[in-house]
């Protein structure tokens, strides 16, 4: 979203300076006032152009160092049947993200799953739990509200097709995902 | 603006009939113990060349579906009768037939069809109803449902639901590393004739009908997060009617039409509200920190059935419009859910959990009797019929997501299974006709 509104920015800019010149028609001294404008514009659009390539650099920087994170310390965490409780494992992994978190700017999205036992609907708001409960570990840990999106799946998106508890384990779980 | 775009390409709308992907197949897996013998004889055809549609096989097929017939085999008919004239009832005590059917089709105009029938009580000797019913010859197969409804309706007593449709949600895997296809389709009650509605890469669920049959809702996730769409039949036309952070799922809309409920979980944790569908206010009807989920209307529209684990498990509560009262009313096993309430108010079929197996129960509540009716391992989303004889689900078979069907008594028991894919989330539409 930082992105578009800047280049919508830099688009206006473009399009005012076009703007000018295209009104710019009589006399020599409103040319070169015109001309003038318009410099003084393209260079404001330069500008705004550099700022927006180093801040998208230093968003892809961070993007990049929260997904070498999450290669690094696993972006799964599991769960116990009918369970939003974090494991030790999980509480180990988390804790790494967030060291890296607190180093960057990028933000995260939480997307809960759970295996296929029990109703569509409730295991949408189990998966739910499921992410709500590492996002709020997070946030007691220190990490901002407004850069955690939770969201669930429920049974909707499993990782392992078929049934039985070795299917159903790898299903049961959060997702950390970086955003976009 | 990027969810936006990706939403316009992930979803595909089909306005009128599209490649059907997820044909369903009926396999009858246990029929009624004292079924009625019927001879459905093949109607005489009377225009030229071969009939549109063989509407007798689509009144047979009906009727053997239902458990409570069982039809006799066009092989072992003496006699193919379209009149009375024709009818040599020893024949059919040959064959311990205990009711005829025979009829004619003709065409209309402006492509039309015509079906006639007579219905005989071959013991007594007597005809016992006729009727006819016409229509488009595009639509025989619904002519053919229709007659089924009405020889239904004259031999038990209780008003037929074969011209009826269902929603039901069939996925195809993607494969490693590639993304599903949900697909949203309607089909006769049979299962035949599917139309996609929709299609998206991102997960659909919750199908439901409103009360005139004329439009649909449902949750789709398109713009990367659950939303609760409707969507006109006729037109194709669909509205977003939900955009908050969290769940916006489970719609279901009450009885008159007015309100639809559905399950949000914008103040932090899922709750039941009320949305007028006129204003777009919304009521909250569920405040508290356990899980509150799937809405369904009583059919009186005074009273809501829910699930909720506020008692620390999911179980099936009744809240009352007029008073706000909240109880329980289910305590027989350790898991019940997704309750839906049949047109007498009084069946309630749910997901129930005993012995570790998810089945399919109908809860009375006039007796407060839970009576499972299905015995398979993983038994989801039940959905009644509108005349409440039948309870199509969701279920597994082998590796595979399938519908199957119990009559309301358990005793028969049938299986649609899709040629392709996964099939999930059955919704049995109501009455399509005014009686």
């Amino acid at each position: 979203m930082k992105h578009v509104s800047v280049a919508g920015k830099l688009v206006t800019l473009l399009l005012s300076a076009a703007f000018l010149v295209a009104c710019s028609s009589s006399s020599t001294k409103e040319d070169e006032e015109a001309a003038a404008a318009a410099a003084a514009a393209a260079a404001a659009a330069r500008a705004a152009q550099d700022a927006a390539a180093s801040s998208a650099s230093a968003a892809d920087a961070d993007r990049q160092r929260l997904m070498d994170a999450a290669s690094a310390y696993g972006n799964v965490f599991y769960f116990a049947y009918d369970s939003s409780n974090l494991t030790p494992e999980a509480i180990g992994a988390l804790d790494a993200h967030i060291a890296v978190l607190k180093t960057t700017n990028g933000n995260v999205r939480l997307e809960g799953h759970t295996d296929e036992r029990g109703t569509r609907e409730y295991n949408l708001a189990l998966g739910e739990r499921r992410a709500n409960s590492v996002r709020d570990y997070m946030v007691l840990n220190g990490i901002a509200n407004y850069r955690i999106e939770a969201i669930s799946y429920g049974e909707e998106r499993p990782l392992a097709y078929g049934s039985g508890e070795a299917n159903w384990a790898q299903n049961r779980r959060v997702e950390l995902v970086v955003a976009n | 603006m990027k969810n936006l775009v990706a939403a316009m390409l992930s979803v595909v709308l089909f306005l009128t009939t599209a490649a059907a992907r997820a044909d369903l197949t009926i396999e009858i897996t246990q029929g009624s113990d004292n079924p009625t013998a019927i001879a459905v004889v093949p109607l005489a055809w009377q225009g030229p060349g071969t009939a549109p549609e063989d509407v007798s096989l689509v009144v047979e097929s009906d009727l053997l579906r239902s458990g409570q017939f069982s039809p006799v085999a066009r092989a072992d008919m003496l006699g193919m009768p379209s009149t009375q004239e024709e009818v040599f009832y020893r024949d059919w005590r040959a064959l311990e037939t205990e009711y005829l059917l025979i009829g004619k089709a003709t065409p209309g105009p402006n492509a039309g069809l015509r079906v006639d029938y007579e219905l005989f009580d071959v013991l007594r000797q007597t005809r016992v109803f006729s009727g006819y019913e016409s229509g488009p010859a595009s639509d025989a197969r619904m002519l053919g449902h229709r007659v089924a409804d009405k020889i239904y309706e004259h031999l038990t007593g209780v008003r037929g639901a074969f011209a009826t449709r269902l929603l039901y949600v069939s996925v195809t895997r993607g494969g490693p590393g590639n993304k599903d296809y949900y697909r949203l389709t309607m089909s006769d009650s049979d299962g035949a004739r599917p139309i996609v509605l929709l299609e998206s890469r991102e997960p659909l669920l919750a199908p439901a009908w409103a009360p005139d049959a004329r439009q649909i809702a449902y949750v789709s996730f398109e713009t990367g997060r659950p939303a609760i769409f409707r969507q006109d039949l006729a037109t194709g036309q669909r509205e977003q009617l939900t955009n908050f952070q969290g769940l916006n799922s489970a719609p279901a809309w009450s009885p008159d039409g007015k309100t639809m409920a559905m399950v949000l979980s914008k103040d932090g944790n899922p709750d039941i509200f009320l949305m007028d569908l006129a204003t777009r206010q919304l009521t909250n009807i569920t405040n508290n920190y356990a899980i509150e989920t799937e809405p369904a209307w009583m059919p009186d529209g005074k009273a809501l059935l829910f699930t909720s684990d506020r008692g620390g498990k999911p179980q099936i509560y009744r809240y009352d419009l007029a008073n706000g009262a909240t109880k329980r009313i289910s305590f027989e096993g350790t898991y019940n859910a997704r309750a839906r309430v049949a047109q007498d108010g009084r069946n309630v079929v749910l997901v129930h959990q005993a012995d570790g197996n998810f089945n399919i129960a109908v809860l009375d509540l006039v007796t407060n009797r839970m009576q499972v009716l299905t015995s398979t391992q993983l038994d989801e989303s039940p959905s009644i019929a509108p005349n409440g004889s039948m309870v199509l689900y969701a279920t597994k078979f082998g590796d595979r997501g399938i519908l199957a069907a119990v009559s309301a008594d358990g005793g028969a028991k049938f299986r649609l299974p899709s040629r392709e894919g996964d099939v999930r989330e059955p919704a049995w539409s109501p009455y399509l006709s005014a009686k």
